[in-house]
């Protein structure tokens, strides 16, 4: 019994001490980000845009293909319901309605999550291993400056860029099966479609990624930094890296979508 | 003798726990301007911690450490950083970054703690890499050069800011004996030539011999012996007798130093 306790109470320290160097970690990225440069350290700008490429530009195809195929999906199962009860027009609106508030965000999310995510965690963490994480830090250069900052400030802006490409192409999978399967006039499917999305619907699906974005960078690194033991540590913490992102994720977007939910704004 | 000579770095009654480990215990050194220094010790015996202490990359349990009149064991992070930008490393694994060429390697220091003009930046890190003999190689990537090649690329990354001390974590491990002496060499040249206070660990008998100017034996997280080569040569010390005879019979047991 008093071994459990024990068992118990370390496992609860060190959840502890990792929310705490998590926190840290945090806060010193953002510092880099608002304090540094007005302390002589400027943002590494091609770092950022050569990160932007990485992953914005080619993330783009696999984020268009996992939603356009998701809204294909999401149109057929509505469409079997919903002409049940006659009402097979209101597939265009709830395809997009879900992919815009939902899906599409979460969606790639996840999969940037699994593709970024895990590249940062590997990058890093094998850095770490490799001793050059500590050259850095002995070369009076901050890991997190020089690493974690041009990641952190490209996903931020790439994942929500990634997100409009994915929505689209939910929309345009839904567009798809209503007009050349349920045979939906185009022109009404598109008006069906923009009747009901409402602008809270459009803030509320591009507010996550702002939120998912800084999980993947930030979950990425931490795990990254936190690497030990050669390249066995490296595919432990990739793991976990993603499947930490996975589910913060979707705690996050119960959350956000609470928020709205609730407070109604 | 010692007493006419500067102290660059004194580390004074060290001590660092891993957990319930204590890993160095009480160690006390000087070492002075212009010095080769060798740390020398089995695997275990503290000498890579004692140099991560050293070079801030690990907090102490309890004790100090003096750059001169500077000490890093209670600086603020501004401080340390000056202090940092006061020395160089190199590395056993050479920690050279994988995505940057050879001459991006060298020049990143100077690009990121000075205003230099880029072209200026790229004089400079040909000239440290072609003090290290490797002309010619800037804009290979790491994976595309050797072993030793490496090392002395990450040689040359840790003098590009001309620092006052350079550190040596096993620089010769995983060398054939050739590149062992060339290396060994270097850090004699660029020693003499650039006035630098070197910092060596390594546990290669042969290197320390040839290079070393004073010598710490560190056992146990102990230090044991302090010295010239003929003080450490001539020990009374069976476990320094041992050690460097490299003999299986002694003191020393193998569960001991693994």
């Amino acid at each position: 019994m008093l071994k459990l306790f024990e068992i118990v109470g370390r496992r609860t320290i060190n959840w502890f001490q990792l929310s705490v160097d998590f926190i840290r970690l945090f806060i010193e990225t953002l510092y880099w980000i608002f304090v540094g440069p007005f302390k002589g350290k400027p943002i590494k700008s091609k770092a950022v845009f050569e990160q932007m490429v990485f992953m914005g530009s080619n993330s783009v195809i696999i984020v268009f293909f996992v939603i356009f195929f998701t809204g294909v999906v999401l149109a057929m199962q509505s469409a079997h319901q919903l002409s049940k009860m006659g009402g097979t027009i209101y597939v265009a609106s709830l395809v997009t309605i879900s992919i815009c508030r939902e899906l599409g965000p979460v969606l790639a999310a996840l999969v940037i999550a699994g593709r970024i995510g895990a590249a940062i965690t590997a990058e890093i963490g094998s850095m770490q291993v490799n001793e050059q994480l500590e050259a850095l830090d002995t070369m009076a250069i901050s890991p997190v400056r020089y690493l974690v900052v041009p990641k952190f400030i490209s996903l931020f802006f790439m994942l929500p860029c990634l997100t409009v490409i994915g929505d689209a192409a939910g929309i345009l999978g839904g567009y798809v099966i209503g007009v050349f399967t349920l045979d939906i006039n185009p022109a009404l499917y598109m008006q069906t479609a923009l009747k009901y999305l409402t602008l809270k619907d459009i803030y509320t699906g591009l507010s996550k990624p702002f939120v998912f974005a800084m999980i993947i960078t930030m979950v990425g690194a931490f795990m990254g930094i936190k690497t030990r033991g050669g390249a066995v540590g490296v595919g432990k913490a990739t793991t976990i890296s993603v499947v930490s992102s996975f589910i913060l994720i979707i705690v996050a977007d119960c959350i956000v979508t609470g928020v709205y939910y609730f407070i109604n704004f | 003798m010692n007493k006419e000579k500067k102290i660059a770095i004194s580390a004074k009654n060290i001590v660092k726990d891993f957990g319930s480990l204590r890993v160095l215990n009480d160690v006390t050194l000087d070492i002075y301007k212009g010095e080769i220094f060798v740390i020398l010790g089995g695997s275990g015996s503290g000498k890579s911690t004692l140099l991560r202490i050293m070079t801030g990359g690990i907090p102490l349990t309890s004790g100090k450490v003096f750059f001169g009149d500077a000490d890093l064991s209670t600086a603020s992070d501004d401080e340390k950083e000056k202090i940092k930008r006061r020395f160089g490393m190199s590395f056993q694994s050479s920690a050279l970054l994988d995505f940057l060429t050879v001459e991006e390697n060298v020049s990143l220091p100077l690009t990121e703690h000075t205003k230099l003009d880029s072209k200026v930046v790229s004089i400079i890190s040909r000239m440290k890499l072609n003090l290290v003999g490797l002309q010619g190689f800037e804009n290979y990537t790491p994976s595309q050069i050797s072993g030793g090649m490496k090392k002395r690329v990450g040689l040359a990354r840790a003098i590009a800011m001309d620092p006052e001390i350079v550190f040596y974590d096993e620089p010769t491990a995983g060398l054939d004996p050739v590149v062992c002496a060339v290396v060994d060499q270097l850090i004699l040249d660029l020693t003499k030539k650039l006035n630098l206070t070197s910092i060596v660990v390594t546990h290669n008998m042969e290197s320390v011999f040839r290079i070393a100017d004073r010598i710490a034996f560190l056992y146990k997280g102990k230090l044991l012996e302090l010295g010239d080569k003929n003080t450490i040569r001539n020990s009374s010390n069976p476990i320094v007798q041992q050690f460097i005879k490299g003999e299986i019979e002694g003191p020393i047991q193998i569960n001991d130093s693994d």
